[in-house]
């Protein structure tokens, strides 16, 4: 076979029996398989934890609103909960949808440009979601009636 | 021989329809999580801002999507529990359609049972 018959944006599969090639690429896409299966057992234990303690127990969505928000992050437990969850659901999705853009595209400009994409908007998000965390003040109205809030 | 897709290991059976599920659903969750860091966002700007963020989670009409978006974490949490087992226990490949049934049988479990209770926080105020 000759190469004039591979199609375009499509990738050359080598001949059999061509001489081996080491690899150079390291094991990116192994450690990658692995991550999705650890970060998956950890994220059942975060996430459904999520959706009982903040949809189920006590009133549920009527409860949530800015003073029960502030109620979890004055409790450090919350915050590395909620930062744990946070990482490892975004690095998880991100990963995740790596895949399919590799699976459904076929043109390299078009990988490039959703991968491009992707990478931007996850760590946007990352990023946003890391300082909301670690900079929340309960006091940020002047005005609060908020225990922790109150001086005297 | 068999002659028919219904013959082969794969296409067309429960092992085809959970991963196409389990796609579906990670997707989901992936964008829903995008709006959701969004809106706790606003913690950082008013107390006001934020409060108006989550009402809109209280009506009635987006209460039963979040039913939807449950539902969507649920499966993907117990099919990916399933996925983890055929990969790494050794019978796991051979019991794999009697867990896709285990996966539906447990998502019912906890799914029906979150219904009822989200719809009376929904409604019942
Ligand atoms: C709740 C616990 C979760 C478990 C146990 C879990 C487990 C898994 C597993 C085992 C895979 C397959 C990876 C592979 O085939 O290599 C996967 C894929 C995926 N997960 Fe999750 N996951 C969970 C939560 C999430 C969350 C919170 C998101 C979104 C932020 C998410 C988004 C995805 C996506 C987009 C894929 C790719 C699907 C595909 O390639 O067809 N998962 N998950």
């Amino acid at each position: 076979m000759t190469q004039s018959t591979q199609q375009p944006g499509t990738s050359q599969i080598a001949a059999p029996r061509s001489p081996y090639k080491a690899r150079k690429a390291g094991n990116f896409e192994l450690y990658s398989w692995l991550f999705m299966r650890g970060s998956g057992v950890l994220l059942v234990a975060l996430v459904l934890g999520h959706l009982f303690v903040n949809l189920v127990l006590g009133e549920g969505i009527q409860a949530i609103d800015f003073a029960f928000v502030a109620g979890k992050w004055a409790n450090p437990f919350w915050q590395v909960w909620d930062l744990a969850m946070l990482w490892l659901a975004m690095l998880h999705g991100t990963n995740g949808l790596r895949t399919i853009i590799a699976d459904y595209t076929t043109r390299a400009g078009t990988r490039f440009a959703l991968k491009t994409l992707l990478y931007f908007a996850s760590f946007v998000v990352i990023v946003l979601g890391t300082l909301v965390i670690f900079t929340f003040d309960p006091c940020i109205d002047p005005d609060s009636t908020l225990s922790v809030c109150q001086t005297n | 021989m068999a002659s028919s897709p219904a013959g082969t290991l794969y296409r067309g059976r429960e092992g085809m329809w959970t991963w196409v599920a389990h796609r579906i659903t990670g997707v989901l969750i992936f964008f829903f999580l995008f709006a959701h860091v969004i809106d706790t966002a606003m913690v950082r700007v008013s107390p006001e801002a934020y409060n108006a963020a989550v009402e809109t989670y209280k009506n009635p009409i987006v209460g039963v999507m979040e039913i939807g978006l449950v539902a969507a974490v649920l499966f993907h949490a117990l099919n990916g529990i399933r996925i983890v087992l055929v990969d790494f226990w050794s019978d796991g490949p051979r019991y794999q359609r009697q867990m896709s049934y285990g996966v539906v049988g447990v998502f019912l479990l906890l799914l029906l049972p979150f219904i009822w209770r989200h719809l009376t926080n929904v409604f019942g105020h």
